[in-house]
């Protein structure tokens, strides 16, 4: 028989895709939190900007030639490299919900990122201390500004990772705390694919120089 | 944006259940060999710019300029495919768009600054010593 539909169901025909329930929450993370990377990633190229355009207003002090020690720049990209790859095992586990290893791997990750920022901040100490801190010209304060975002990063990174161990060891590694590690994953390698950025274009070129 | 039919949604039911029911996240499967051929090839790319600035081997520096950046790309795109598992396909192809249009403004960003820089500090800068006042 006829009858006139109600406001409700109008809407419910019109607005609802009655299959949507069928995509849990969280459906949609991964891409939201990639967005999120990419707004980041636009951060990191004013920075870049910033020291491309600075970078060698040296104010006579200290060259690039001078101060930055590429050895030692060598073994932070190692650690760095590290990190990715045993975060990669970690998520490797993951996948196959054995707890203990995953945290394990992770637990190595995270010695690998803060053995990289130690590095990072033994290095800033020590040309702070030799009087090449970020006040001394335009390039050391364009330096100090991008590959501190970049450790910034980095130590954001390893507080949400020890965060995440912690979860995981609570409630294992159920949809939502899989989906969790899946961005830090991201995030991770995002850092460094930035990286790269910073170790040819501040460290290798501005030694060429 | 998502319509899906009855049977795209047990399409989609069933390939959840192989990825251990995850919950509708569109977490990347990842294996053991990608990460592997990722870390291996990364390994090579950093190591070689690092040795062709350390021990200056390249005849003029505008070419270990060059070279070094080519490197620094070449990583860049490893990581993207083997770390970060970067496809055309994954949320329908919304995230190699966001990628894209991320691109175009780093270009932008970079190019236009570096550009405008140059020029300010070409025309701007006394070329000649400050006239002397004293």
């Amino acid at each position: 028989m006829a009858r006139a539909l109600t406001v409700a169901e109008v809407e419910a025909s019109t607005f609802y895709d009655p299959h949507e329930h069928e995509h849990a929450a969280g459906g949609n993370t991964m891409l939201g939190f990639w967005i999120y990377l990419m707004s980041d990633c636009l951060i990191f190229a004013v920075m870049f900007a910033m020291y491309g355009v600075l970078g060698t207003s040296y104010a006579g002090g200290p060259t690039p030639k001078e101060l930055f020690d590429l050895p030692l720049v060598a073994v932070n990209t190692t650690m760095l490299l590290l990190s990715s790859i045993t975060y990669g095992f970690a998520m490797l586990e993951a996948q196959r919900r054995r707890v203990p290893m995953m945290l394990l791997w992770l637990g190595i990750t995270g010695l690998f990122g803060a053995a990289f920022v130690g590095i990072e901040l033994f290095e800033f100490s020590h040309m702070i201390h030799e009087g090449a801190g970020p006040g001394r010209s335009a390039f050391l304060s364009s330096f100090f500004a991008l590959v501190g975002t970049h450790g910034l990063h980095v130590t954001c990174g390893i507080i949400w990772l020890v965060t995440l161990m912690v979860q995981v060891a609570r409630r294992g590694i159920e949809p939502a705390n899989h989906r969790r590690l899946a961005c830090l994953s991201l995030f991770w390698h995002f850092l460094d694919v930035i990286w790269i950025g910073v170790f040819t274009f501040v460290y290798l070129l501005s030694t060429l120089r | 944006m998502r319509t899906a039919t009855s049977a795209d949604v047990t399409l989609h039911d069933a390939s959840h259940g192989d990825e251990h029911g995850h919950g509708g996240a569109q977490i990347p499967h990842a294996s053991m060999r990608d990460y592997l051929i990722g870390f291996g090839l990364s390994v090579v790319l950093t190591a070689i710019p690092f040795w062709l600035v350390m021990s200056d081997v390249l005849p003029s520096k505008a070419a270990a300029g060059f070279t070094i950046m080519g490197f620094a790309v070449a990583q860049i795109v490893v990581h993207m495919i083997y770390f970060l598992h970067m496809n055309a396909k994954s949320d329908d192809g919304w995230t190699m768009v966001a990628l894209v249009f991320t691109l175009v403004l780093v270009v932008i960003t970079l190019a236009g600054s570096l550009w405008v820089m140059h020029h300010l500090n070409v025309n701007m800068m006394p070329g000649q010593p400050a006239p002397d006042i004293t």
